[in-house]
């Protein structure tokens, strides 16, 4: 194999060292998924802003435009794109690798906006208002199933340049050893990538057929296939997410893992079982069986959750661990108070560890256990989980990672640095709120995707409780403090772009420094107190776990006062 | 750094699992079966169980069934398009449809009865959510779900439909009465 020319620049800021075509990957892929971020935070007003019961701001027709364009442009655009750059940023930059075949990656790159453009042209056109699930007989301009489709492979041949770029990296011998946890963390997330697009494509192609006439599809079926889609395209999220969050604590902290041996465990776990979570939308369902239900909405035995369970202790743990060697050793918590709260990077992903825990994970168990779910399926409780893990796990994350990268990755200074360190806290702090308030409003029974709840016009109308009012209201005000911490976010980034200013791009060579292994430290056991390394953490660690139990037997009790179902 | 660099070890699966780590994985694994075995043990000892008893069905063959029933049973009518109610003995099978974008008929049931509950939808997917109980199914087209019910409480019932189906989806709303 011939070697193939290009540069290696070594970034005098943090030491990583960038290839010149994976680093304009990054940079597009990183910022085409702003923009939509940006798209789908606009669109977010519109939604937040009409289901306010007081406000009713949009039209209906335009309500449930707004809302399948939202759906679409954050869940799948937003998230998808930036993730595709943390794959190219694991992969060649951590390993210091050129990127494999950087021709065909463009190509993807080139699809994935193609697609994307498409499937939303067709959604403001006005007649493919389907939501994102778009279950079918119900059905969208045959440009919208395009789109996806086009999006997807644009995605599928970004993993694959990942998986590539995996085995040029071996091949040339740039590292010693194992990949890094990060990369292997990204790996996960890759591969459960190729699951979904797969399963997305196993079912929308046949939806696109449907649009143009050509055959139909059985709507279980497409029910169940299409969740193997809509559902893992979430885990995709939680395994580079939890990537990222490893990545923050190595560079904001210094940490390491506490033991490799069960983080990355924990995400084989993830491969192994993540994936199964596709059930949880189907417990409601005629046609599925018992069994089938048990085992798969429980990730079998719930070895997923036990996997995030670790990830979650793991990642604070090797913080404090990093903390306690610097000595914050105060106490179970000097560690967390003496914590870099200023900085966004750091602050970001704490903020996004605990919420995706405590507000996501938990509800996120509740909600998919089998029966418990009758008491949650389709109300804006759903909703109110899934921008729990979504958007305070993963785009919080993201966020937080962009800061690090625009000195690092974009070479301009951070405009606004004040903004930037108040705005996790914002962001981060009022979608808890509002996560809160949409569940809140969800146990009161209130429906998703509903433009009126007050039924105007209906003769036989139910009335909704005040306090199902009340909470709508609050989804509204805490909606709008949210989007206005997004844009602060939008504000920073983009103008250090346009505005900031240039920094010292560092030295550029033809050859890539080669990865030596990590340092060996003194095994950190004389730590902290009673023979555990994070004390601190594991308190912590406990209080999430009784939330959790009395949360989950508190719906249980909910659920025992209902009718006899059987 | 090392978590973005290669383990320093060789045989990094060699090394020993912290002694936090070992107590919460345990801990949490025993977290995992219970919350594994809640969901098994309910349907033992637990009295909200949802049925998986469908049949494949077509609109217009479920469409004759309630019409049967409606023919039989209704005892009044409600609003201006004269929605039938339907009182049927307790016990028996009673029909629900959704369509486009209302439900039919009104069911009108019996406190601490039982009854074998046949619903469907019509044409898309759509939600039968029962408030205040909060009790959601979803209606999927071409799949006749038949769940046994037992009301525990009486009063009037509203019947919401929360799954998306279209313009006229936040006006399918309709009621159900429990004697």
């Amino acid at each position: 194999m011939t070697a193939v020319a290009t540069t290696y620049r070594t970034c005098p800021r943090s030491g990583l060292q960038f290839e010149r075509q994976a680093e304009m990957l990054i940079k597009a892929h990183a910022f085409v998924g702003v923009v939509w971020l940006l798209i789908g935070g606009l669109l977010a007003i519109g939604v937040v802003l009409t289901r306010w019961p007081a406000v009713r701001w949009l039209e209906a027709d335009t309500f449930y435009m707004v809302l399948t364009a939202h759906g679409l442009d954050m869940l799948i655009f937003w998230i998808i794109f930036f993730e595709i750059a943390i794959l190219h940023f694991c992969s060649s930059t951590l390993l210091r690798c050129r990127i494999a075949t950087p021709k065909i990656a463009w190509l993807g790159f080139a699809l994935m906006v193609i697609g994307s453009v498409l499937n939303n042209v067709a959604v403001f056109r006005g007649g493919s208002s389907v939501m994102m699930t778009s279950y079918v007989p119900m059905m969208a301009e045959p440009s919208f199933y395009l789109g996806i489709i086009l999006f997807a492979v644009g995605a599928l041949i970004g993993c694959f340049v990942f998986f590539g770029t995996l085995v040029v990296a071996r091949r040339e011998k740039t590292y010693e050893g194992s990949i890094p946890l990060v990369t292997f963390g990204a790996l996960t997330a890759a591969i459960i990538a190729v699951f979904t697009l797969l399963s997305g494509a196993m079912i929308i192609i046949p939806a696109w057929l449907m649009s143009l006439g050509l055959m139909t599809v059985d709507p279980l079926i497409y029910r169940t296939v299409w969740w193997a889609l809509g559902h893992s395209s979430q885990q995709i999220n939680v395994a580079a997410h939890v990537s990222v969050w490893y990545l923050v604590a190595a560079i904001a902290l210094g940490a390491k893992p506490m033991s490799e041996r069960v983080s990355r465990t924990a995400f084989l776990l993830y491969i192994l079982f993540l994936q199964l979570a596709s059930a949880h939308h189907l417990l409601a369902d005629p046609g599925v069986g018992t069994a089938w239900k048990v085992v798969n909405t429980s990730y079998f035995m719930y070895l997923a959750v036990l996997a995030s369970m670790l990830h979650g202790l793991t990642v604070p743990g090797a913080m404090e661990v990093a903390q306690r060697q610097k000595g914050y050793t105060k106490g179970l918590f000097e560690w967390l108070r003496k914590a870099p709260w200023g900085n966004p990077t750091f602050s970001g992903v704490f903020i996004s560890i605990v919420g995706f825990g405590f507000l996501g994970g938990i509800t996120g168990v509740m909600m998919g256990t089998e029966q418990l779910n009758l008491i949650i399926h389709n109300t804006i409780y759903v909703p109110g989980h899934f921008h729990a893990t979504v958007v305070v796990g993963t785009t919080l994350t993201f966020m937080a990672l962009t800061y690090y990268l625009i000195p690092v990755l974009f070479k301009r200074e951070m405009i606004a640095p004040k903004l930037a360190q108040w705005q996790p806290y914002l962001f981060g702090f009022s979608m808890y709120f509002f996560c809160l308030v949409m569940m809140g409003a969800g146990t009161l029974g209130v429906s998703r995707r509903h433009w009126d709840m007050a039924f105007q016009g209906a003769a036989l109308a139910y009335e909704w409780p005040g306090a199902a009012y009340l909470m709508m209201a609050l989804v509204g005000i805490g909606g709008m403090a949210a989007i206005a911490g997004g844009a602060i976010y939008i504000y920073v980034t983009v103008g250090s772009l346009l505005w900031g200013r240039k920094l010292d791009a560092g030295a550029s060579s033809p050859k890539f420094t080669p990865l030596a292994r990590a340092t060996p430290t003194a095994v950190a056991q004389t730590a902290g107190a009673g023979g555990f390394t994070a004390p601190g953490t594991f308190v912590l660690a406990l209080v999430f776990l009784v939330a959790f139990v009395l949360y989950y037997f508190i719906n249980w009790k909910y659920l025992s006062t209902l009718w006899g179902l059987s | 750094m090392s978590a973005i660099l290669p383990p320093s070890e060789r045989l990094w699966y060699k090394h020993p699992i912290d002694r936090v780590e070992g107590t919460w994985l345990a801990i949490a694994l025993v977290w995992c079966l219970i919350l594994f075995f809640m969901m098994v043990g309910w349907h033992i000892w637990g009295k909200q169980n949802l049925s998986t008893e469908t049949y494949r069905t077509k609109p217009e063959q479920f469409m004759a069934k309630t019409q049967a029933m409606v023919d039989k049973y209704t005892v009044r009518t409600e609003t201006d398009e004269k929605i039938p109610v339907v009182a049927p003995p307790a016990g028996s099978d009673v029909y629900l449809l959704g369509r486009l974008w209302a439900f039919w008929p009104i069911l009108e049931l019996e406190k601490d009865k039982t009854y074998r509950l046949h619903i469907t939808a019509m044409d898309y997917n759509h939600g039968l959510s029962l408030q205040p109980a909060n009790i959601n199914i979803q209606l999927v087209p071409g799949f006749e779900h038949v769940v046994t019910v037992t009301p525990n409480q009486s009063g009037t019932y509203g019947l919401v439909c929360n799954e998306y189906c279209g313009i006229g989806h936040h006006r399918m709303v309709s009621r159900l009465y429990v004697k």
